[in-house]
């Protein structure tokens, strides 16, 4: 089924079981909104020595927005604010490219799974909304993305 | 037993149900809360007028502009005759949107009884779409009144046994819905149109769900304006209706300024035509005007009480089933009493946007999230929910897929 494309079943695993997921801290909290569906999430973060480190986030959505934020925050934890603007690029690429594109599997790691997004454009800014609120805490804290 | 409708004979005047979905499913539409589809008669009355009348309307003097405005009055007439009111108090918009925002801006400019000014009160409702609460909302603030509001109870009614201290001598305006676009619910309004007559403000009813699916006749609502959009009613897109009651219209500032609505100008100023044209700037949507005619001629066709008669009984159905489905919560009002053909659910443990997608699968176009109605789903304590709203072109087959991809958007996430 077309379905299965859509929630495969990391995505339903990380969505049953997100990581990183907890009490936002610190000064710089950032809040980002769908307003077509009413989904929120709320991200902190700090970058220590170039690299991204205790991101944490909360919110409500769907399994997709939900997946998502789990997805990439393993993602992006730990990495270099170079190679997470790099995943960044490349799962905001893979987002708009209508299912065209397969998506560089060595950078996006798990997120690769949520491809079939891109063929659901009315889902894209599901998927889309952490990586948002992540880049907008990632420079916020100084980061260059 | 025979069906109110003749559902087959009515889909076949739409296009639309001639295309198949993803998959190859046939198309339930369950979302003419949000927009509603459109005869091929609406189709056919757009391209007759730009094929045989297009010309602006209230200018020139050669025959299309003749036929132009026509047309076009013709169509004012027949949304009067539609609403019980007589042509001079309709008003053409681009949406019940701008319908509402027209009247939130003319009561500030209007220098009368209508004016809002610092201190005086407006009163709306927590059923309210965003269309009917942010023109006021903003009013409030741009002259400094206060905006106050009906709570709503959890079966989707409005708690009115507070009506006097909220409906009070500083009360300039009353704006409540019809119908809630969102859980279905009908809020008992005539004593909230008595208590605001009783302090001297005005009643607008925002009838975007009631028109198109109840008769609605100006004349017994007492309202003293009434709102609706044309594309909810089978018509096209770009046209909205204001009815108000001449004696305000007659006295009220105009909204948009430009072309039509004038009687003198010169350089330094200008005075109005009278209503409706006064609020009519510019070349207006007259195709759409027309579409909306031919729309309104399509639903007098079939009756606008058989079209309700008939989405009750699909309302009761899908509700009959939903309550058969485990994990499937109604929300609002529970029953048939007090509601239209609308029905909000949530089901336990998934987000409204899961639910709809796998309804997608079985040709079910529903509305998932907070249907522009933010405040109510807050004060319900949710985050959204998926709704089905009915028609006179659905059916009880529809009924039926309806169902069995509730059922299955539950087990699809259950299960894995």
């Amino acid at each position: 089924m077309e379905l299965d494309s859509l929630y495969q079943e990391v995505i339903l695993d990380h969505y049953k079981q997100p990581h990183h997921k907890g009490l936002p801290v610190g000064d710089i909290q950032v809040h980002h909104v769908n307003p077509n569906c009413g989904d929120e999430i709320t991200l902190s973060l700090s970058i220590k020595d170039g690299k991204v480190t205790d991101l944490i986030w909360d919110g409500v959505g769907c399994s997709i927005s939900q997946a998502s934020a789990s997805i990439m925050s393993d993602l992006v934890e730990g990495k270099s604010v170079e190679s997470a603007g790099i995943a960044l690029q490349e799962f905001t690429e893979l987002m708009q490219s209508k299912g065209l594109k397969k998506g560089d599997e060595d950078i996006l790691e798990d997120a690769i799974a949520l491809a079939g997004v891109s063929k659901f454009p009315a889902r894209v800014k599901c998927a889309l909304l952490s990586w948002m609120a992540f880049k907008d805490a990632a420079i916020q804290n100084g980061a260059d993305l | 037993m025979k069906p109110i409708l003749d559902v087959p004979a009515i889909k076949a005047d739409f296009p639309i149900f001639s295309q198949e979905m993803r998959g190859g499913k046939r198309l339930v539409f369950l979302d003419s809360g949000a927009t509603s589809q459109k005869p091929v008669q609406v189709l056919d009355a757009e391209r007759n007028f730009y094929s045989t009348s297009n010309a602006a309307v209230h200018r020139g003097s050669y025959l299309l502009a003749e036929r132009a405005s026509e047309a076009f009055e013709g169509a004012r007439a027949k949304v009067a005759e539609f609403l019980g009111a007589s042509s001079d108090e309709i008003v053409f918009t681009k949406s019940a949107t701008e319908s509402l925002n027209l009247l939130a801006v003319s009561f500030e400019r209007t220098q009368s009884a209508l004016q809002v000014n610092a201190g005086d009160e407006i009163v709306v409702s927590e059923l309210e779409h965003h269309a009917n609460l942010l023109p006021w909302q903003e009013l409030a603030k741009r002259t400094g009144a206060v905006l106050k509001w009906f709570e709503m109870n959890e079966d989707g009614s409005l708690n009115l046994s507070n009506i006097d201290q909220v409906i009070t001598s500083k009360c300039k305006v009353v704006a409540i819905t019809h119908q809630s676009n969102v859980l279905g619910s009908v809020p008992n309004i005539a004593p909230i149109i008595n208590a605001a007559h009783a302090v001297g403000a005005v009643f607008v009813l925002d009838g975007c769900q009631s028109v198109p699916h109840q008769p609605v006749d100006v004349q017994e609502l007492g309202a003293d304006f009434l709102v609706f959009s044309g594309h909810k009613a089978l018509g096209p897109t770009g046209i909205g209706v204001l009815w108000g009651h001449h004696r305000f219209l007659s006295e009220m500032e105009p909204f948009l300024y430009g072309g039509s609505m004038i009687e003198t100008v010169t350089m330094t100023d200008s005075t109005w035509a009278q209503a409706p044209k006064r609020f009519e700037a510019g070349v207006p949507n007259m195709a759409q005007a027309v579409g909306l005619a031919a729309a309104l001629d399509y639903l007098s066709g079939i009756g606008l009480s058989n079209i309700h008669a008939w989405e009750s009984e699909l309302t009761a159905a899908a509700l009959d089933g939903l309550r058969d489905i485990s994990g499937v919560k109604i929300i609002g009002p529970q029953g048939m009493e007090n509601r239209g053909g609308v029905i909000s659910f949530t089901i336990d443990g998934l987000h409204p946007h899961d639910i709809g997608q796998v309804m997608d699968q079985f040709g079910v176009a529903v509305r998932t999230g907070h249907h522009c109605a933010w405040p109510l789903i807050r004060k319900l304590g949710l985050t959204g929910t998926t709704r089905a709203s009915f028609y006179l072109y659905n059916d009880l087959d529809d009924v039926e897929i309806f169902l069995e991809s509730v059922a299955a958007a539950r087990d699809y996430f259950g299960k894995r």
